[in-house]
């Protein structure tokens, strides 16, 4: 809480990890853990057959997969770190600090992985004849080392929903050997397979002619794997779901669409089916008429699959509320132990920054109501809820109270207890962590904001000025 | 007055060394690799702006190509273990920086990855394209790589100055901070110098017919920026804001990195009067040399951030520690 806070009022914090989080996932999972297996095995069937048509098609498919995993995937890694040192920094600052040498390992791990690629790539033309199978040995040992950032870095997802015994222990294997880790690397490894399938279906067919026998040969083999691997995605995904804490299934209805859409829920549940149908449906097809698939309604499985894999990261975020890091910090990047102190002496004492009111909520101020409340409503607001709520954009609370109470004046008295026992009736929301007089301050603030329609800006804009009681 | 915030309430998971070990080890090697990318990208622009009348240089600045996608395949999986450390060992700084430039620090995402992407395009679309659009991409992209440097440096000067922090107003009244537009001119002049070094290594062992040519460009490329840099490294050392602790021991290693630098000037000097034949074979002291750099820079940037932030810091751990006990006493006596 004692970082200077960013805000994107407009799209808000929370899309802003998700764009980047989840375009790495489908670069990480469609086009380097599940689709480099793929690859290498073309090339050691193309090479066991003598049939170079295998060989080509499969540098080709490396060729795509290298220039995006090398220039996006590289970038939208890091970026998960970028983005979310901005959007929750107390949430990733103590994830590194728990997870440090796993993250390192997982670096060592990435900095192979990078040297293999390149290595893999650019001898693909040079080792031939005798080197041949070196290079087939190669193009495995980078499909290892792919899955083996992913099987790290997925220690730390399952620790976010689930610290297990490291809340007692605080140990770094603790952490890592979490309740959910095994079950969703298994998910994430079945599902990255059956993605990259598609990937490679969608990229057979433009890279290679419908005049040509070896299109079917190829879509047919293609298709034998991506059904091979239904199954597996199937009781992994069951295996996942069943050790998810019943507390986060409980949020599941939120966490398949937002709010206001719960009731769509059942509808949503038969899209995901329809779409994992279409997906084996699809390749049932290649397999048994491989020329009846077309190229452009290749498209629609491949944009199902993604459309899976990015919501399945959605919810996966989502239901882990209202914490960040399963029962030890809140959504709101306040640890829960600490939650007490903060109830009783108030958020703002431990604060070092303020955020002055702008010119626009100066002149909104209620009349009667003080600056100065006003100014500890807005400090409090900031800290407590714009890691997940805008005033004015995505998720806004203008919104919410805009719903709740229409046009009448939203004075303290009607939104305080909203306030402080939201949490009960959105078991998804962290409990109000401010003292009572905070909570008084942040529903005045909250009156203010009821004719602001401004976008509340953030420390990368507007700057932070020192609380006069931190000086 | 200077803020003093709370830390995270979760100890180091390595001692203080180990991190400092990373930190400064892998950021020496990444940037070593960063210089080579944007150096090599000017070179490949002037190589292919030459290579318009004589197609040799045209040649050459292809084969120079090559080189800027592995450098910064390897440029940027260098970056992440000293950003992990930097994270770990200077969380509230760091962050903090983050947060007040956070609308150019997101940038740096779609503008590196789009500048790898066109980086790709102009390599594999070499003679593929009409002229003005092969350059027009290697000219968006050196505009990206030279902004993206100042990102960073904006936010590793803004770190070590908590007494702004109340201050700035978003990236470019941080970018006025001391110190920023000196240190960006050195960092961006050891670019070409560097990419001019690496040109040598690659050719001095070619057999190819403009292997001397190339090397005396190499050479060219390294001197006049480092030339440069006598006038520019002192400028980006006297405008380094006053520090807290003592800065001593960092101007010495600062000062005595310039009597290497002026000694790997002398060799080089030395390797362009070389006949073509034997032209190259002073490599080794020259690589050596800039090593002997790269390694007293780094060390003395570490000991200045130190000078300039270990009382700030303590107080920080002081303050964290007040903090916890205070919640811990909280939650044992509600």
């Amino acid at each position: 809480m004692d970082f200077p806070i960013y805000h994107l009022d407009l799209m808000g914090n929370r899309l802003l990890v998700a764009v980047i989080a989840i375009l790495h996932v489908l670069i990480n999972h469609g086009l380097a853990v599940g689709l480099i297996p793929l690859v290498a095995a073309m090339e050691w069937y193309g090479a066991r057959k003598g049939d170079p048509r295998w060989d080509r098609l499969a540098r080709r498919i490396l060729f795509f997969a290298f220039l995006i995993t090398t220039t996006v995937g590289a970038l939208t890694g890091v970026g998960i770190w970028l983005s979310t040192s901005l959007v929750n920094p107390a949430s990733i600052g103590s994830l590194i600090r728990v997870f440090f040498w796993g993250w390192f390992i997982e670096w060592l791990v990435f900095i192979t992985e990078v040297v293999l690629i390149l290595w893999y790539h650019l001898t693909w033309e040079s080792w031939q004849g005798a080197r041949k199978a070196a290079h087939i040995r190669l193009g495995f040992a980078l499909a290892v080392f792919s899955w083996v950032t992913m099987a790290i870095i997925v220690s730390i997802l399952g620790f976010m929903m689930d610290p297990g015994n490291w809340l007692t222990d605080h140990s770094l294997w603790s952490g890592f050997t979490n309740p959910i880790y095994l079950p969703q690397l298994a998910f994430r490894t079945a599902l990255a397979l059956c993605f990259a399938a598609m990937v490679a279906l969608m990229l057979i067919l433009f890279f290679t002619r419908r005049d040509d026998p070896f299109r079917y040969q190829a879509v047919r083999a293609v298709s034998v794997f991506a059904l091979a691997t239904g199954p597996f995605v199937v009781l992994a995904g069951w295996w996942y779901a069943s050790v998810v804490p019943e507390t986060m299934l409980a949020n599941l209805a939120t966490g398949l669409a937002t709010m206001q859409f719960e009731e769509w829920q059942d509808r949503l549940f038969l899209g995901m089916i329809g779409a994992a149908a279409l997906v084996m449906g699809v390749a049932q097809l290649g397999v048994w008429r491989p020329h009846w698939v077309p190229r452009l309604g290749l498209l629609v499985p491949l944009v199902a699959v993604m459309w899976l894999t990015g919501h399945f990261e959605r919810v996966r975020e989502f239901i882990r509320k209202p914490y960040v890091i399963g029962q030890y910090m809140y959504a709101n990047g306040l640890r829960v132990e600490d939650y007490p102190l903060y109830q009783s002496k108030g958020l703002l004492p431990y604060a070092t920054w303020t955020y002055p009111l702008s010119q626009a909520e100066t002149a909104a101020i209620p009349a009667g109501a003080s600056v100065t409340d006003v100014q500890a409503g807005k400090d409090v607001f900031m800290i407590a809820c714009t890691r997940c709520h805008t005033a004015n954009g995505v998720n806004a609370v203008r919104g919410h109270f805009q719903r709740m109470l229409g046009d009448d004046p939203w004075t303290p008295d009607k939104t305080m207890d909203t306030l402080a026992y939201m949490h009960e009736a959105r078991p998804f929301m962290p409990p109000f962590p401010g003292s009572p007089a905070e909570l008084a301050q942040v529903a005045l603030y909250i009156q203010t904001l009821q004719s602001v329609t401004e976008p509340l800006a953030g420390a990368q804009s507007a700057g932070v000025k020192l609380r006069e009681e931190a000086r | 007055m200077t803020p003093v915030p709370h830390d995270l309430p979760l100890g180091l998971p390595a001692p203080v060394g180990v991190l400092t070990a990373v930190l400064v080890g892998f950021f020496l090697m990444h940037i070593l690799f960063v210089t080579m990318m944007v150096g090599g990208m000017m070179m490949v622009l002037v190589a292919q702006i030459r290579g318009l009348k004589d197609k040799a240089w045209d040649h050459i600045a292809h084969d120079l190509a090559a080189t800027i996608t592995v450098n910064k395949s390897i440029a940027v999986v260098l970056g992440v273990g000293p950003l992990l450390a930097i994270n770990t060992l200077y969380t509230v700084y760091f962050y903090t920086a983050n947060a007040l430039t956070g609308s150019f620090w997101i940038l740096i995402v779609p503008l590196v990855a789009g500048a790898f992407l066109l980086t790709y395009a102009h390599k594999y679309l070499w003679g593929r394209l009409p002229v003005w659009l092969h350059l027009g991409l290697i000219l968006v992209v050196m505009a990206i790589f030279a902004f993206v440097p100042l990102i960073f440096l904006v936010n590793v000067t803004l770190m070590l100055t908590p007494d702004r922090w109340g201050e700035v107003q978003g990236f470019w009244d941080a970018a006025m901070l001391p110190n920023v537009w000196t240190r960006y001119a050195h960092f961006m002049l050891s670019c070409p110098a560097m990419a001019g070094l690496m040109v040598v290594w690659l050719y001095r062992r070619k057999a190819d017919q403009d292997r001397a040519q190339v090397i005396r460009m190499g050479y060219r490329w390294l001197l006049g920026p480092t030339l440069a840099q006598f006038v520019v490294g002192p400028l980006a050392l006297i405008t380094l804001p006053p520090t807290p602790g003592s800065q001593g021991l960092a101007v010495a290693i600062f000062l005595g990195s310039i009597l290497v630098a002026a000694f790997l000037c002398l060799v080089a000097w030395g390797e362009l009067k070389r006949p073509d034949a034997l032209i190259g074979q002073g490599f080794p002291l020259v690589a050596g040399a800039m090593v002997v750099i790269l390694v007293l820079m780094g060390g003395a940037r570490h000991l200045y951030r130190e000078a300039a932030l270990s009382d700030h810091r303590a107080a920080v751990a002081a303050k964290t520690e007040a903090f916890r006990a205070e919640s811990e006493a909280a939650r044992t006596n509600p």
